[in-house]
């Protein structure tokens, strides 16, 4: 079930939570809505629920929301088909566990609803799926936060929704549970293959886990792609800046003044002299994990201050100590212009360096 | 989160004992003073009551209460509160679900003027309700055409008795409605349950303990009412007093043993009162922390 949004507006007093935000969601897929908070991704994914409605604009297909090309926008929240979970999971907290996953079949009208004993095999069809069998007994204030949270998503599963929204699903987990949980759901949706949208202001979360991902800042879309192609390519230095740790140096004078980004692991460390593009630094700190070392320096020109990583292997060959003088070959930056972009790969052999490298 | 907290005072009220505790003397003094005034002015006039009550033995206790002047007083009490707790159910819930559920215009305004019948002395709620439906009130002329009557009838005493307990309920409501938030009413919403069904199944069950302690006050204060009931009764003996204004007028008579008898009917309703109040105090504060501790739990984590 593909789910399509129109140009979107949505205030909320003086706050515009969505600019005129387009969407659109492959069927079958796992997406993310990314982004830092008042970005506007939840005002969207309540309005593909439903529980919000879009601000009315004079262009009539503004605000739109198309489940497969069928139009619901008027069609209420409780009729669309879709299961979500909440942030805070929203449980009822008065019922155990088994009332709570067939809250959504229960309420139907007794010509739809189904026979006790149908509930009965489905809810707890529900609870092996989530792993929980056992304790369908049990009311929320006994359960972690982890179990909650997949009673949230059994509940929303029961009543076999057409598109799966999950707001901040790992928001209120701690960082192992999270990590749990992220796969879990991820072979869940291989099984299950329900149109799912998330909505996560954790970079991790969203390159991990998503097939797509959407990147919104400010009431608006900055970039979609798959997870690889957003790393890799980003469209604006809002999403090299929100994905992953980067270094921003400014460079050039004030008439083309423009931003050079570079990925720590896009940076050589080298003892010896390394051509005239070279960045002379200093080394600050250096620490390993794993197979990573990480290292702090401070350009010598300018004072700014860069985060390299290098493999362990090769800084064990250059055991720097803290104060020593290196110079650093950035193999790929990317500058932001005051307009636009371009992007450089710099070839790592100085010898072989073009012009765009010059005054770095 | 609460384990922690417990571990931590453990550790730490030894030395607080040691350091930051007042002497001895204090404690025993200011313990003195509270329990000397709780004597004083509440337990044993309340003793009082019951002493004068009894004091002709229970046969003439009996009596008392069986005149038909006062079974008529306590019937009609009973009409009054049974007729004005159930209307302040309906409101307070209503007000409550708008005010903890929906963002609209004027909501600030809305509850501020829940508690105006308790900025507003009672003898002016009733005095207002004489003005509009009294023989030279607004409407008297329009009731007095088509034969109705309702100052110095037990409609006026039924209008009074809502005025003062109006707030009771919504204000027991709202603070649980407001943390408890309507998140589970959107979830509920998404599973396709329509807002009756959701009123039923969640926002009911929910706010249960909150409605039972408001019942119970308003209840209470419905039967206790004096000073506006008084304005609109005009004390016709038998047909529109209530047990409150029947005590006063046995007392204006010097038939003290009676005005006592009648008047431990009250002291026994505050009585019960009192423990259904702690009862219910003690299970929705539960509610009450359930709701609060939750949104900790999942802010601080």
């Amino acid at each position: 079930m593909s789910i399509e949004v129109r140009h979107a507006w949505k205030r909320f007093g003086t706050f515009t939570a969505l600019a005129g935000v387009n969407l659109s969601v492959p069927s079958g897929r796992l997406t993310a809505l990314l982004g830092p908070s008042g970005s506007g991704k939840t005002t969207l994914l309540r309005i593909i629920a439903g529980l919000e409605s879009p601000d009315a604009t004079p262009d009539p297909e503004s605000g739109k929301v198309l489940f497969h090309g069928e139009d619901v926008s008027n069609v209420p929240a409780g009729r669309r088909g879709v299961g979500f979970v909440f942030q805070h999971y929203a449980l009822f907290r008065h019922l155990t566990v088994f009332d709570n996953i067939a809250f959504g079949l229960s309420v139907r009208s007794r010509r739809d609803r189904p026979s006790a004993k149908q509930i009965a095999e489905r809810v707890n069809e529900l609870l092996d799926l989530i792993q929980l069998a056992g304790l369908g007994g049990r009311y929320p204030d006994q359960l972690s936060g982890g179990q909650r949270q997949r009673v949230a998503l059994a509940r929303a599963l029961a009543v076999q929704p057409r598109v799966l929204l999950l707001d901040e699903p790992f928001g209120a987990l701690d960082a192992r549970v999270r990590k749990d949980l992220r796969r879990w759901l991820r072979s869940l949706h291989e099984k299950l293959h329900v149109t799912t949208v998330f909505v996560t202001h954790d970079q991790e979360e969203a390159l991990e886990l998503a097939d797509e991902v959407v990147v919104m800042n400010q009431a608006k879309v900055e970039q979609v792609g798959p997870p690889q192609e957003v790393y890799d390519r980003p469209a604006s230095p809002f999403v090299i800046e929100f994905l992953g740790n980067v270094n921003r140096l400014e460079r050039g004078r004030v008439a083309n003044k423009s931003v050079l980004y570079v990925r720590p692991h896009d940076i050589d460390i080298r003892r010896a002299f390394a051509g005239e593009h070279a960045v002379p630094a200093r080394v600050l700190h250096v620490f390993s994990a794993g197979n990573t070392g990480r290292v702090s320096l401070t350009r010598s020109d300018t004072g700014d201050t860069i985060e390299a990583e290098v493999p362990r292997q090769q800084l064990r060959e250059l055991n720097l100590q803290d104060g020593d003088r290196v110079n650093l070959v950035f193999r790929h930056v990317r500058l932001f212009p005051v307009e636009g972009f371009r992007e450089e790969d710099l070839p790592s052999e100085p010898s072989a360096s073009r012009d765009a490298g010059s005054g770095i | 989160m609460s384990a922690t907290a417990s571990t931590l005072v453990h550790v730490a009220a030894p030395h607080r004992r040691r350091t930051l505790a007042d002497p001895p003397w204090l404690k025993r003094i200011l313990l003195t003073i509270a329990l000397g005034f709780v004597g004083l002015f509440l337990v044993i006039p309340l003793a009082a009551v019951f002493v004068e009550a009894l004091r002709g033995g229970l046969r003439l206790y009996g009596a008392a209460l069986t005149e038909p002047d006062a079974l008529s007083a306590v019937w009609l009490t009973l009409l009054a509160a049974g007729i004005a707790v159930p209307c302040n159910v309906i409101f307070g819930l209503a007000a409550a679900w708008t005010i903890a559920k929906f963002d609209f215009r004027g909501k600030s305004v809305l509850t501020t003027l829940i508690d105006l019948p308790f900025a507003v002395s009672p003898v002016i709620a009733g005095l207002v309700y004489v003005l509009m439906f009294g023989a030279q009130g607004w409407m008297g002329e329009w009731l007095a055409d088509r034969d109705l009557r309702i100052i110095f009838a037990t409609p006026g005493i039924v209008l009074a008795t809502i005025f003062v307990t109006f707030p009771l309920v919504a204000r027991e409501l709202i603070p649980l409605m407001q943390a408890q938030g309507r998140d589970e009413e959107l979830a509920a919403l998404t599973l396709g349950a329509g807002g009756w069904k959701t009123f039923w199944r969640v926002t009911l069950p929910n706010a249960k303990w909150g409605l039972f302690y408001g019942v119970v006050l308003c209840n209470a204060r419905a039967m206790g009412e004096f000073g506006a009931v008084s304005v609109v009764s005009g004390h016709i003996r038998g047909e529109t007093n209530t047990i409150p204004l029947h005590v006063e007028i046995l007392y204006n008579e010097y038939q003290t043993q009676a005005a006592f008898a009648v008047a431990s009917l009250l002291t026994l309703l505050a009585l019960l009162t009192m423990l259904l109040k702690s009862i219910i105090e003690w299970r929705h504060r539960r509610a009450l922390l359930a709701a609060a501790h939750a949104e900790t739990r999942t802010f601080a984590s």
